[in-house]
């Protein structure tokens, strides 16, 4: 079934009857050739980029619960392409490219919405280093543009700029950057993927992965053992707890990611703007309501759900920025659970174990990344060959000392 | 997060700074054979359980001292709280 202006027309007129399921709920078969752990945004993007584009058959997507109930329907819904380090740009630019062509490739309104993102800086120091960072950008092919105060001003004229401590400089603005519908996305692929034939097999847990001579044979699953040449996991947040099934210890600590709405306002900002003194973001979405998120919670958690320390140093950070936040009440908070790596950078890679894959890592920056880290999975999946903008998100790469720490923050993973 | 300080008291969870896996108090011998390994697992592989975790947390905003933190990752219920000099001297780590 094919979305178009037409079919809504046609369906318009005889009552909306016309629609049906966006995918089956098949049961699983007793074997594939590709299994992917885990249907979050990344886990149904590599399934629909294996199925369309690499022309793979027999895939199932594993999923514990229902699929798009992690992390890609519970983030802040932000994509952008604006890194410093060679390992990461090329990659989050191709997925930047593939979220701009998105829509028209999977057939399915995602919303996308190239608002622009603005990084505010607030000294010399941070002017330097956003000049620098915009000119990596434009090397890789994305774009960036340095503004003066005068330049944000005329963007944001209710910002607080002139803070004693903070006053407001100018920003690197990324005007192709911008906001999705999240639950979208991952609908958009489930049923891009469905049509290709893959079985979307939801409340199946995956409980251990039968491997023999170092070989995976297949996965055990609430509803019985599926067998596999190839697994995918991708499953991040729960990483450590899934590849533990198969005897890996990973560079991952878990931690919790909060995020934030508010009543429902008249439109005032347009874009995505973030603050440059403190750790805060803020876009509106098209209901009116603010979305903006900070820090996370800085300790291991699993718990999907954070304490009122970081609601306050989020809050604060906010009024610091846009004063005007003081009149808004909050609607509601959540958290979400984040893959939080050693140097702040995600994994693509081959595990030690023939056919065992690995996708995570994406500490809080894994939405933006959900079509390439798809189509990157896929790649390696397909051709066990990493993707070219993918070489870097090794597994052994502290090991080799091949890091890709964009902060510099070293082995810390709550401060990246 | 109330933190039952062993000396102090129960502390507000706001007054300290974490660190990570107490595991990082066995740090590995430099000398071994496998000392590049090891200090890789050490430095840069986690557990990273879903229930209880030890855990190191240092009290900045207090008396600045090291403790070490048994905690739940799943309930964010605190089990056990020691001072991390008295974990490492049981564990012959520490000189007196």
């Amino acid at each position: 079934m094919r979305f178009s202006a037409l079919r809504l027309f046609k369906e318009a007129l005889t009552g909306h009857k016309g629609w049906g399921p966006q995918w089956r709920d098949p049961e699983p078969a007793d074997a594939y050739d590709y299994v992917i752990v885990g249907g979050g945004g990344h886990g149904l993007a590599t399934a629909y980029y294996l199925a369309k584009e690499f022309g793979a058959a027999r895939i199932a997507v594993l999923e514990k619960g229902w699929i798009g109930g992690g992390n890609v329907g519970r983030n802040t819904t932000i994509i952008r392409s604006n890194y410093l380090l060679d390992g990461n740009e090329p990659f989050y630019e191709f997925s930047l490219k593939l979220w701009e062509n998105l829509e028209q490739d999977f057939n399915y309104n995602a919303m996308v919405s190239q608002r622009g993102i603005l990084n505010l800086v607030h000294t010399d120091a941070q002017r330097d280093a956003a000049r620098r960072r915009g000119n990596a950008m434009i090397l890789n092919g994305s774009d960036a543009e340095l503004l003066d105060t005068d330049g944000v001003r005329a963007m944001y004229p209710f910002l607080n700029f002139d803070d004693a401590r903070f006053p407001i400089k100018g920003g690197l603005l990324h005007r192709r950057g911008g906001t999705v519908r999240h639950d979208a996305v991952a609908w958009g692929y489930a049923r891009g993927a469905d049509m290709r034939g893959v079985d979307i097999i939801q409340n199946c847990e995956v409980t251990g992965f039968r491997i023999e001579n170092g070989k995976v044979l297949g996965v055990e699953t609430t509803r019985g053992f599926i067998g596999a040449k190839k697994v995918g996991v991708s499953v991040a947040g729960s990483s450590s707890r899934v590849m533990e099934k198969a005897g890996m210890r990973l560079p991952i600590e878990s931690h919790v990611l909060q995020a934030f709405v508010s009543e429902g306002l008249k439109p005032f900002i347009d874009g995505v703007i973030t603050y440059g003194a403190g750790h805060f973001y803020c876009s509106q979405s098209d209901k009116g309501g603010l979305v903006f998120g900070g820090d996370i919670d800085m300790y291991n958690t699993y718990a999907q759900r954070g304490n009122l320390p970081v609601v306050e140093d989020v809050i604060e950070s906010g009024m610091a920025l846009i004063p005007a936040l003081g009149r808004a009440r909050l609607l509601r908070s959540w958290g979400g659970i984040m893959d939080m790596s050693m140097d702040g950078s995600p994994f693509i890679d081959k595990t030690h174990i023939d056919g065992l894959y690995f996708n995570g890592g994406w500490c809080y920056g894994g939405f933006k990344a959900t079509p390439a880290s798809g189509y990157c999975f896929a790649h390696l999946l397909k051709t066990d060959r990493p993707h070219e903008t993918a070489t870097a998100y090794r597994l052994d790469r502290f090991m080799t000392g091949h890091m890709i720490d964009e902060k510099g923050q070293g082995a810390q993973p709550n401060l990246h | 997060m109330i933190i039952n300080h062993p000396l102090l008291g129960p502390r507000d969870a706001q007054e300290f700074t974490y660190l990570g896996d107490a595991s990082l108090l066995n740090r590995p011998d430099w000398q071994a054979e496998d000392a590049a390994e090891a200090f890789h697992d050490y430095l840069y592989l986690r557990d990273n359980p879903a229930g209880e975790h030890r855990e190191l947390w240092y009290h900045e905003q207090g008396d600045r001292s090291w403790l070490v933190v048994t905690r739940n990752t799943l309930t964010h219920e605190i089990l056990k709280v020691e001072l991390a000099r008295d974990v490492a001297k049981a564990a012959g780590k520490a000189a007196q």
